[in-house]
C-alpha cells in the first residue's frame, strides 16, 4: 500500500471513528464475555461445591442453567456484534473507501 | 482416475463389508440397513467430491472455493469443522462417563468464538488469502514465518486427525465389527480421495450438508430422550443419577478437573486455540467479503451452541438408558462395546433401531470424513503454500503446488492412520483438548500479535513461536496421556493434562523478549510497515477481495 494512501487514510476522521467504535465494542463485549467465562472456570477451580447447589426440590443443580446460560450469551454478544459491524461500521467503511477511491 | 479410485474405494468398502464374516472380532450380527444408509451417503459425497474436482481449477478454487461461499453456508461449514467426531462422539461419551464435566468441555469450546468475532475474524479475512500464515507474514519475513507456521499447523492438524481417526476406527468396528486397525485405513483412503480430488469446494460441501443431517439427527435423539420423560430435564436427571455408580455428583463439577491449574489450562487452551486452528481460520478466506466471514460466525455460533445443548441431552440420555437393563445388550464384559465414545451411538439404537443406528452412524462418519478432510488440507496448505510456494520455490506454477498438496494429503493421511492405531484406547474429546493446547501455544500468539503489536519482529516472532510450539508439544509428551498411558511410563514428568496455561505464556513472553531486544534494522522496517498492514486489517482496502478471479 502507498505511503500517501496509509496517511489519507489514517487522517481520515470517518477512520478514526470507525477504529475507536469498533475496537471499543469490541473490548466491551469481549471483555465481558472473558470475564464471564472465567467466573465459571475460576468457580470450578475453586468453589465447585457452589455449582452443586440444587435448585428447588429436585436434584437438577444450579450448574445447567449456568452453562446454558453461558451458551446463549456467547450467541447473543456475537448477534450484537455483527448486527453493528455490518451495519454501521460497514457504511464507514465504504465512506473511507470512497474517500480515498482517487488512490486505489 | 478419479473414476478408477472411486472404483477402487468402492470396492475396498464392499470387500471389508463383505470380509467381516471371517473376523473373530464380530460381535454382533452385520447390520443391513445401517450399512445401507452408509454406502447411500459415500456414493452420495463421491458424487459431490465429482462435481466439485471439475469446477475446481486453480489453487484458490482448491483451498478457498474460489471466495464464493456465503456467510450462512459458510456457518454451516465451520460447525461442521466444529461438531467434529470428538464434540458428537468425544463430548457425549465424556458426558456418559463423567456427567456434567463433558458439560465444562462443551461450554469452552464454544466461547472462543465471540472472541475470533471480536478480535480476529475481520482482520484475518482483510489480511489473508489462503492460509493464517498470509497474515503474520504480511510484513514479516516470508521465510522464517511460514516455516514456523507450517509446523504449527502440522502439529495441530495431525494431533486433531488422531482424535478423529480414532473415533472413525472405533465407529466402524462397532458397526461392521471390522478389526479397528482396518477401520482407521479405509477411513484414511477415504480421506485421501476425497481431498485430492475435490479440494476445498468438496470438503465444503461434504461439511454444509453433514452438518445438516448431524443437527437433525442429534435433535431427534435428544426429543426422544426428552418425549421419554415428558420433557422434564429434571426426570431425566433423577434416572441418570439412579444409573449411574457416581450418583449424584454427576450433575455438579467432579473429579475431572480436579485441581485449579487444569481447570484454568483447559479453559484456556479451549478459548484460545479455537483461534488457532488452522482448518477453521481457512474458513474464512472461502467467503466473498469481511461481511459474509462476520455473519458466518454469528451462524456458526448459533449452530454450535445449539449442538451443545443437545448433546448435554444426549449424554444423560446415554446414561439413563444404556445403563438400564434393557441397555446391557451394550456391554460386553462390563464396558460399553466400541468403548465410551460410542455412547451416542448405541443410545441411537436403543431409540430408533437399526434404521436410526445406520442413519447416526453414517452421520458419524461423514462428520469424521469431513473434519479430517478439512484438517488434511489445511495440513496440505501448509506445506505447499507456505513452505513450497513461497519459500522454498517462489516460481512454482499452480499445478505444481496443487500437486504437492495431493501428495502432502496422502503423507498426513498415512501419519494419521498409525498415530490413529497407536491412540485406540483415548478418549477423543482428550485429544482434542490437546490439539487446542498446542493450537493455542504455536499459531494464537503469533497471529494475535502480529495483528495487533507494532513492536513484533521476525526474529521474535520466530524464536518465540519455536519455543511456544516446542514447549506445548514437550509437555504434551511428557504429560499424563502421551507418557504414561500411550508410552506406558510409572509417572508424568509433567504432573498435567493441559499445558496450555505455561505453554502459551511462555510463548508470549518469549515472542516479546526477541521483538524487543531485536534491535535490527530490519526489525525497524518491519515496524515500520505495521502502519500499512493495520490500516489494511481495519478497512480492507488492498486486500484483493478474497481470492477473486
Amino acid at each position: 500500500m502507498k505511503e500517501e494512501l496509509v496517511d489519507r487514510i489514517e487522517n481520515n476522521p470517518k477512520y478514526q471513528e470507525l477504529v475507536s467504535k469498533r475496537t471499543g465494542l469490541g473490548l466491551k463485549l469481549g471483555a465481558f464475555v472473558l470475564v464471564m467465562f472465567y467466573a465459571f472456570i475460576l468457580t470450578i477451580a475453586f468453589n465447585k461445591e457452589v455449582l452443586a447447589t440444587k435448585m428447588g426440590d429436585g436434584l437438577t443443580t444450579i450448574a445447567f442453567p449456568i452453562a446454558l446460560g453461558i451458551l446463549i450469551i456467547s450467541f447473543l454478544t456475537t448477534l450484537i456484534y455483527v448486527r453493528k459491524a455490518n451495519g454501521e461500521f460497514e457504511d464507514l467503511t465504504n465512506d473511507i473507501k470512497d474517500d480515498v477511491k482517487d488512490l486505489l | 482416475m478419479f473414476k478408477i479410485l472411486a472404483l477402487i474405494s468402492i470396492f475396498a468398502l464392499s470387500a471389508f463389508a463383505a470380509g467381516d464374516a471371517t473376523f473373530e472380532a464380530v460381535k454382533r450380527e452385520l447390520n443391513i440397513p445401517a450399512i445401507i444408509m452408509f454406502f447411500v451417503f459415500i456414493v452420495g459425497t463421491l458424487g459431490i467430491t465429482y462435481w466439485a474436482a471439475r469446477k475446481t481449477k486453480s489453487a484458490s478454487d482448491f483451498y478457498t472455493a474460489g471466495g464464493g461461499i456465503t456467510g450462512f453456508q459458510n456457518g454451516l461449514a465451520i460447525a461442521g469443522d466444529y461438531m467434529s467426531a470428538a464434540a458428537f462422539l468425544g463430548v457425549s461419551g465424556l458426558i456418559y462417563l463423567k456427567g456434567y464435566d463433558g458439560v465444562i468441555y462443551a461450554v469452552s469450546f464454544l466461547v472462543g468464538w465471540p472472541i475470533i468475532l471480536f478480535f480476529m475474524a475481520e482482520k484475518l479475512r482483510n489480511l489473508g488469502k489462503f492460509t493464517f500464515a498470509d497474515i503474520a507474514a504480511y510484513r514479516l519475513g516470508q521465510k522464517e514465518i511460514r516455516t514456523l507456521a507450517a509446523f504449527g499447523s502440522l502439529s495441530v492438524v495431525v494431533l486433531y486427525l488422531i482424535a478423529q481417526m480414532v473415533g472413525a476406527g472405533k465407529l466402524i468396528q462397532v458397526l461392521f465389527g471390522m478389526e479397528y486397525e482396518f477401520a482407521v485405513m479405509l477411513v484414511g483412503v477415504m480421506m485421501i480421495i476425497y481431498v485430492t480430488f475435490g479440494g476445498m469446494l468438496a470438503t465444503t460441501w461434504v461439511q454444509i450438508i453433514k452438518a445438516c443431517l448431524l443437527l437433525s439427527g442429534v435433535s431427534f435423539m435428544a426429543i426422544m430422550v426428552l418425549y421419554h420423560f415428558d420433557f422434564s430435564f429434571e426426570s431425566l436427571a433423577v434416572q441418570a443419577v439412579e444409573n449411574h455408580k457416581d450418583s449424584e455428583s454427576i450433575l455438579a463439577p467432579g473429579g475431572f478437573i480436579s485441581d485449579p491449574v487444569s481447570a484454568i489450562s483447559l479453559g484456556m487452551a479451549l478459548m484460545l486455540g479455537t483461534a488457532g486452528l488452522p482448518h477453521v481460520l481457512m474458513r474464512f478466506f472461502t467467503v466473498g467479503n469481511a461481511k459474509e466471514a462476520r455473519k458466518s460466525v454469528v451462524y456458526a455460533t448459533g449452530f454450535v451452541g445449539y449442538f451443545w445443548v443437545i448433546i448435554t441431552i444426549v449424554g444423560f440420555g446415554a446414561i439413563a438408558f444404556l445403563n438400564s437393563a434393557d441397555g446391557a445388550q451394550y456391554f460386553t464384559d462390563g464396558k460399553l462395546f466400541g468403548g465410551n465414545n460410542m455412547a451416542s451411538i448405541h443410545l441411537s439404537h436403543m431409540l430408533g433401531g437399526n434404521a436410526f443406528l445406520g442413519f447416526i452412524s453414517a452421520v458419524a462418519f461423514a462428520t469424521i470424513l469431513a473434519v479430517v478432510s478439512g484438517l488434511t488440507l489445511a495440513g496440505a496448505s501448509a506445506i505447499s503454500h507456505d513452505i513450497y510456494a513461497n519459500v522454498i520455490n517462489p516460481n512454482a506454477t499452480d499445478a505444481q503446488v496443487v500437486r504437492l498438496s495431493k501428495i502432502t494429503v496422502i503423507v498426513v493421511g498415512i501419519i494419521g492412520v498409525i498415530f490413529g492405531i497407536a491412540f485406540e484406547q483415548q478418549n477423543i474429546a482428550y485429544m482434542v483438548g490437546l490439539a487446542f493446547a498446542i493450537a493455542a501455544s504455536a499459531n494464537f500468539p503469533i497471529l494475535f500479535l502480529s495483528i495487533y503489536w507494532r513492536g513484533l519482529t521476525t526474529r521474535g516472532a520466530f524464536i518465540g513461536g519455536f519455543i511456544g510450539l516446542i514447549t506445548a508439544v514437550t509437555l504434551v509428551i511428557i504429560g499424563p496421556i502421551v507418557w504414561v498411558q500411550i508410552l506406558g511410563n510409572a509417572e508424568a514428568i509433567f504432573p498435567y493434562k493441559y499445558p496450555a496455561l505455561f505453554s502459551v505464556t511462555t510463548a508470549f513472553v518469549a515472542i516479546w523478549f526477541f521483538s524487543k531486544t531485536d534491535n535490527s534494522q530490519r526489525a525497524k522496517d518491519e515496524r515500520e510497515k505495521f502502519r500499512a498492514q493495520n490500516v489494511r486489517a481495519n478497512t480492507g482496502i488492498g486486500a484483493d477481495g478474497a481470492v477473486a478471479h
